[in-house]
C-alpha cells in the first residue's frame, strides 16, 4: 500500500488538469444546451485547456518523474510524446469549430469526449505498469468508439463505430490475456519489476505467448498489418473530423506505449520480440503501399498510408536501440505534422456543402484553390519521403537504426515499398496539377484550417533547420526511456 | 575580400530569393506572367554572374577543395553543412548557372499558362542542381540529388506534351527506385565511418566486400541518372514530353549528376570495386553506344532521336570514367560539359521549329534551310559538334575517351569508335531530312526566321562550344589537378585496402 502524496500530483499535473477541465465541461455541455454556439464554447474551452496542458508538459522540471508508486512515469520521453499528442489533438479540435449548426456532429459532447480520450492517451504514454497500461488504453478507446459513431444519421458512421468497438474490444482482450500471462511469469505488473524478473531467466514458452499477445494487441491500436483490417473502414465511415483525429494522436499514443513495453518491460529480451516487430513492419509497409494504390476514397487512402507509416516507425522500433527510439520519435514528429496538414485540406473537400472525399474530387485543385494545392503537394511529397521535407528525415533515422541493428533486408524492403508508396502520393499531385475540372470544390478556407495548414507546412518545409535541436530532445527522451531501467 | 564571402551558399540559394519575389507578384494574369519571366531571368542571370567569381578566384594548382564553407547542422553526429568545390564540381556549377537563364529565355514564348509556377519550379531546380554539385556532405548531396525530382516532375507533368503524365511518373519512380538503394548504402557508410563528410569518407577506406555492395547500390542510382543501358528507357519518354527548356536542363545538367556521382563517390570511395566492375560498365556502355545509336537511326521523332543520342554520348562518359586513366576521366568530364552545351542547344533547335509547326515528326519538315538560313547554320554547327567535328568541344571529349579506352583495352576502343561512326550517320541524316530537299508544305514555307531572342540563346552556346573546341586547355587545366587526386586515391585506396585487411 502506498499513501497518496503531494509529490504524486506534480508529475501528473497536466493529466489531472485536463481531467478537471473535462469534468467542468460536462456541466457546461449539460446546461448550455445542444446548440452550435454551446458546442463552440465547449470546444474553445477544451482548446484552452489543451494549450495550458501543453505549457505544463513543456515546463515540467522532470526532477520527480515517477508517481503513484511507479505506475506513472513523466520522464523526458513522456514529455516529448505528450507534446505531439497535445499538438495533434489541438489541431483536430481547432478544425472542428463550425459556425453553422447544420452538422450533426456539431454537438458539445464531441469536444468533451475527445478531451477524455486525450487524457487516456497521455496516461498511455506515461504508463509504467500493466494496470496503468490497460487503464490508459480503455480511457482512450471508449470515447473514440463513441465519436466514430457520432453521425447518427449515417449508416457508415454507425458501422465504423461498431467495427471500431468490436475490433478494439478484441484487441483489448488480446492485450489483457497477454498481460495476465506476463504477470503470471514475472509475478509483478510493474514494468521495472518485469524487466528485473526476466533478467537472466530462461523464458518459458507461456511467457513468449503472453508477450506476443500483448504486442499483437498494441499492433491493433497502431493499425499495423496484419491487424489493420478495421482502419480503412473506420477512417472512411467516421466523420472526417474524427478521422483527422484518429490519424494523428492515438497512433502516437499507441506507439509510445509499444515503446514503453518493448524497451522498458521487455528491454532485456530484445531478441525475443525483434522478429515479431520485423514481421509487423514488413507486413505493414507492403500492405500499406499496395493497398493504397487501389483506393478511390482519399480517407481510405490515408488509412493505408497510415498503415505504411506505422510500418516504417515499427522498423525503427525493431532495431531495439537508442537510435531506434530516436528514429521513431523523429518519424512520429514528422507524421503528426504531415497528418495535420493533409487533413486540414481533406476537411475542406466539400462540394455544395456535402463532403466530397473521392480522390478524383481533387482534380484541377491547382486552378481552383492554388494555395491548398501547393499545401497538399508539399504534404504528399513529404509523405513519400522526398527530401528535403520532414518525411525524408523520419525515414532516414528509422532506417539508420535498422541498418545499424543489422536489419539491412528490412531497410531495403522499406525503401522499395516507399517507391511504391510514392506512386499513390504522386497520383494525387497528378490530379491536382495535371488535370482540369468543371466542378470545383467549395471556396473559402476557414481560419482554423489555414492556421493548421500553415503551421504544418512551416514545420514540414523547415524540418531540416530544426532537426539539430529536435534530435537533441529525441535523444534525451530515448535515453530516458531506455537507461532508466 | 570576396574570398571571405560564403559564395557557394549565395549561388545555391540566390534562386530561392527569386522564388520569394515570384510569390509576391500581384496583378492579373498578364502582368504576373510578364513579371515572373523577368524576375526569373534576372535572378538566374545574376546568379550566373556571381558564379563567375568562382572561375576568377579558382586556383587550378591547389589540390584540395576551395571556397569551403562549414557550419554546424546536426551537432555531434558527423553531419554538417559543408560546401566546397574542386576542379571536378566547379565546371558543373557553371554549367548549371549558365544553362538556367538560357532555359528560362527559351521558354519565354513557349510557356503561356501558369508562368509564375513554371518559373518557381525552374528556380527551385537551379538551387537543387547547384547545391548538389557544391555539397561536400553526403546527406546534403542526397537532399539535393533527390530534391531535383520535385520541380522536374512538375515541369514535365504540367507543361509537357500529350503523354506527359506517363512520362513524369516514369521519370520520378525510375529515378527514385535507384536512389533509395543508394540511400541504404549511404546509411551503411555513415554507420561504418561515423560521418557523412565526403572528404572524410574518401579517406576512410571501406572493407573490400563492403565496397562491392556499396558500389552496386550507388550504381543503381547513378546508372538510372546517366542513364546507362538497360535502365535508360525513362529518358526518351521524359525528353519527348518535357517542354523544351525542361529537356535542355534535363540533358544539359541532370544527366551529368550520374557521371559526377561516379567520379565523386564510386571511384575514390570504392576503388577496388570500381576496378572489379569496370568490365561490366564497359559492356553496358558499349551496348548503350551501339544499340541506342541504332535505335536513334530508326526514330521518326526529332526529340526522341536526340534523346537516344544523349544515351549514346553518355555511354562514352561512363567508358571514360571507368578506364581509370587520366585521359579517360578527363575525356569523360570534358564530354559531359560539352554534351551539356551541345545537347541543350540541340533540344533548343527542336524547340525552335516545334514552336512554329507544333510537331516534332521529321517527315513534317524538309527544306527548312531555305526558309530559316541562320537557324540552319546554328543547327549545323551543333549537329557537327555532337558528331565530334575537330574544332568543336565534342571532338576533344571523344578523342580523350578513346585514348583512355585504348589504354584500358583495344577492344573497348574499337567498339566505342564504332559508335562515333553511327553517331555521325544518324545526325547527318537527320539534318539532311529536316534542312535540305524540297520545301515539303506551305506551313514549312511560312515559318518565320529566328528572332533576336533565339539568337541570344544560340550565340553563347555556340561561342562556348567553339572556345572549348579550339582551346580545350582552358577547361582541362582546371580539372587536371582534381582528377589526379581522384585517380591517386583509386590507386592508393586499392593498395591500402589490400595491405590493410
Amino acid at each position: 500500500m502506498f499513501v497518496f502524496q503531494m509529490a504524486d500530483i506534480m508529475p501528473a499535473l497536466p493529466e489531472i488538469f485536463l481531467a478537471a477541465v473535462a469534468l467542468v465541461l460536462v456541466l457546461v455541455a449539460a446546461y448550455g444546451g445542444e446548440t452550435a454556439a454551446n458546442a463552440r464554447r465547449v470546444t474553445q474551452f477544451a482548446m484552452a485547456g489543451i494549450a495550458i496542458a501543453l505549457l505544463l508538459v513543456i515546463n515540467s522540471d522532470q526532477v520527480i518523474t515517477s508517481a503513484f508508486g511507479g505506475m506513472f512515469s513523466a520522464d523526458a520521453f513522456a514529455g516529448f510524446m505528450k507534446a505531439l499528442v497535445l499538438l495533434g489533438t489541438f489541431a483536430a479540435l481547432a478544425m472542428s469549430i463550425r459556425t453553422s449548426g447544420d452538422d450533426d456532429i456539431n454537438k458539445p459532447e464531441y469536444s468533451l469526449l475527445i478531451l477524455l480520450a486525450l487524457v487516456g492517451m497521455m496516461l498511455m504514454i506515461s504508463a509504467d505498469n500493466l494496470m496503468a497500461l490497460y487503464m490508459g488504453i480503455e480511457l482512450q478507446s471508449l470515447p473514440l468508439y463513441v465519436v466514430a459513431a457520432m453521425r447518427t444519421s449515417s449508416l457508415r458512421s454507425s458501422e465504423a463505430g461498431l467495427k471500431y468497438f468490436l475490433l478494439g474490444a478484441l484487441s483489448s482482450g488480446l492485450l489483457l490475456y497477454g498481460a495476465s500471462l506476463v504477470y503470471g511469469i514475472a509475478g509483478t505488473t510493474d514494468f521495472n519489476g518485469i524487466a528485473l524478473a526476466l533478467a537472466g531467466q530462461d523464458l518459458p514458452p507461456v511467457f513468449i505467448i503472453g508477450m506476443v499477445f500483448m504486442i499483437c494487441g498494441l499492433a491493433f491500436k497502431i493499425s499495423a498489418a496484419p491487424f489493420h483490417m478495421w482502419t480503412p473502414d473506420v477512417y472512411e465511415g467516421s466523420p472526417t473530423l474524427v478521422t483527422a483525429l484518429f490519424a494523428i494522436a492515438p497512433k502516437v499514443a499507441a506507439i509510445s506505449l509499444l515503446m514503453r513495453l518493448t524497451y522498458g518491460a521487455f528491454g532485456g529480451i530484445a531478441d525475443q520480440w525483434q522478429q515479431v516487430l520485423v514481421a509487423l513492419s514488413v507486413a505493414s509497409m507492403v500492405i500499406g503501399a499496395l493497398g493504397a494504390i487501389m483506393q478511390t476514397d482519399i480517407k481510405r487512402m490515408m488509412a493505408y498510408s497510415s498503415i505504411a507509416h506505422m510500418g516504417y516507425a515499427t522498423a525503427g522500433l525493431a532495431a531495439g536501440s537508442v537510435a531506434g527510439a530516436t528514429g521513431v520519435m523523429i518519424y512520429m514528429t514528422g507524421y503528426v505534422f504531415m497528418g495535420a496538414g493533409t487533413f486540414a485540406i481533406i476537411l475542406l473537400m466539400r462540394r455544395d456543402g456535402a463532403e466530397a472525399t473521392k480522390i478524383v474530387d481533387l482534380k484541377g485543385l491547382s486552378r481552383t484553390h492554388p494555395s491548398l494545392a501547393v499545401g497538399l503537394l508539399i504534404m504528399m511529397f513529404s509523405m513519400a519521403g522526398i527530401p528535403p521535407l520532414a518525411g525524408f528525415f523520419g525515414k532516414w533515422y528509422v532506417f539508420l537504426a535498422a541498418v545499424e541493428a543489422g536489419l539491412v533486408p528490412l531497410a531495403i524492403i522499406g525503401v522499395v515499398t516507399s517507391v511504391v508508396g510514392a506512386f499513390y502520393y504522386l497520383r494525387i499531385i497528378r490530379l491536382m496539377y495535371f488535370d482540369d475540372t468543371e466542378t470545383p470544390l467549395d471556396a473559402g478556407i476557414p481560419i482554423a484550417n489555414r492556421m493548421v495548414l500553415g503551421a504544418s507546412l512551416a514545420v514540414v518545409l523547415l524540418f531540416f533547420a530544426g532537426l539539430g535541436s529536435l534530435l537533441g530532445a529525441a535523444d534525451t527522451a530515448a535515453v530516458a526511456l531506455i537507461m532508466a531501467r | 575580400m570576396i574570398s571571405n564571402w560564403p559564395i557557394l551558399t549565395i549561388i545555391t540559394f540566390l534562386p530561392m530569393i527569386g522564388v520569394a519575389f515570384l510569390l509576391m507578384i500581384r496583378g492579373d494574369e498578364e502582368v504576373v506572367a510578364r513579371n515572373a519571366r523577368n524576375v526569373a531571368l534576372w535572378v538566374s542571370g545574376f546568379t550566373f554572374v556571381i558564379s563567375l567569381a568562382l572561375v576568377l578566384n579558382f586556383d587550378a594548382q591547389a589540390a584540395g577543395y576551395q571556397f569551403e564553407e562549414r557550419a554546424e547542422w546536426l551537432p555531434g553526429s558527423g553531419i554538417s553543412y559543408h560546401l566546397g568545390v574542386d576542379g571536378i564540381s566547379m565546371p558543373f556549377i557553371l554549367l548549371a548557372t549558365f544553362l538556367s537563364p538560357l532555359a528560362i529565355l527559351a521558354s519565354w514564348k513557349a510557356i503561356t499558362h501558369r508562368v509564375r509556377e513554371y518559373m518557381i519550379a525552374f528556380l527551385v531546380l537551379e538551387t537543387m542542381m547547384v547545391g548538389m554539385f557544391a555539397s561536400l556532405d553526403m546527406l546534403m548531396f542526397y537532399l539535393f540529388f533527390e530534391g531535383v525530382l520535385i520541380p522536374m516532375f512538375i515541369i514535365i507533368g504540367v507543361w509537357g506534351g500529350k503523354r506527359r503524365v506517363y512520362a513524369a511518373f516514369k521519370f520520378f519512380l525510375y529515378t527514385l527506385l535507384g536512389s533509395v538503394l543508394m540511400l541504404v548504402c549511404m546509411l551503411a557508410m555513415y554507420i561504418d565511418a561515423g560521418t557523412t563528410d565526403i572528404p572524410m569518407l574518401t579517406a576512410h577506406g571501406f572493407a573490400a566486400t563492403m565496397q562491392t555492395w556499396l558500389f552496386l547500390g550507388f550504381l543503381a542510382s547513378f546508372a538510372v541518372k546517366v542513364p546507362m543501358w538497360p535502365v535508360h528507357t525513362w529518358l526518351p519518354d521524359a525528353h519527348v514530353e518535357a517542354p523544351t527548356a525542361g529537356s535542355m536542363i534535363l540533358a544539359g545538367v541532370l544527366l551529368k549528376m550520374g557521371g559526377y556521382g561516379f567520379i565523386r563517390f564510386s571511384l575514390p570511395m570504392f576503388p577496388l570495386a570500381s576496378e572489379f566492375f569496370a568490365p561490366l560498365i564497359f559492356a553496358l556502355s558499349i551496348i548503350a553506344v551501339i544499340y541506342t545509336s541504332l535505335v536513334a537511326l530508326a526514330q521518326s521523332d526529332m526529340k526522341k532521336l536526340i534523346a537516344y543520342s544523349s544515351v549514346a554520348h553518355m555511354g562514352f562518359v561512363t567508358i571514360g570514367i571507368f578506364t581509370l586513366t587520366e585521359q579517360g576521366v578527363a575525356g569523360a568530364m570534358f564530354q559531359m560539359i560539352s554534351h551539356g552545351l551541345v545537347s541543350a542547344a540541340l533540344f533548343f533547335c527542336v524547340g525552335v521549329v516545334y514552336d512554329r509547326l507544333h510537331t516534332r515528326e521529321i517527315s513534317a519538315y524538309g527544306g527548312v534551310a531555305a526558309v530559316m538560313p541562320r537557324y540552319a547554320v546554328f543547327f549545323m554547327f551543333m549537329m557537327l559538334a555532337s558528331v565530334g567535328l575537330p574544332g568543336t568541344s565534342g571532338f576533344v571529349g571523344e578523342m580523350l575517351v578513346l585514348v583512355g579506352a585504348w589504354k584500358a583495352s583495344s577492344w573497348v576502343a574499337l567498339f566505342t569508335a564504332t559508335g562515333l561512326v553511327l553517331g555521325a550517320t544518324y545526325m547527318l541524316w537527320l539534318y539532311r531530312r529536316v534542312m535540305f530537299g524540297k520545301i515539303v508544305s506551305a506551313e514549312v514555307e511560312a515559318m518565320e526566321p529566328i528572332g533576336r531572342r533565339e539568337v541570344m540563346i544560340f550565340v553563347p552556346l555556340t561561342v562556348l562550344v567553339l572556345w572549348f573546341g579550339v582551346y580545350p586547355a582552358s577547361l582541362l587545366d582546371v580539372m587536371a589537378g582534381s582528377i589526379q587526386v581522384v585517380l591517386d586515391s583509386v590507386a592508393a585506396g586499392g593498395a591500402f585496402v589490400i595491405a590493410g585487411r
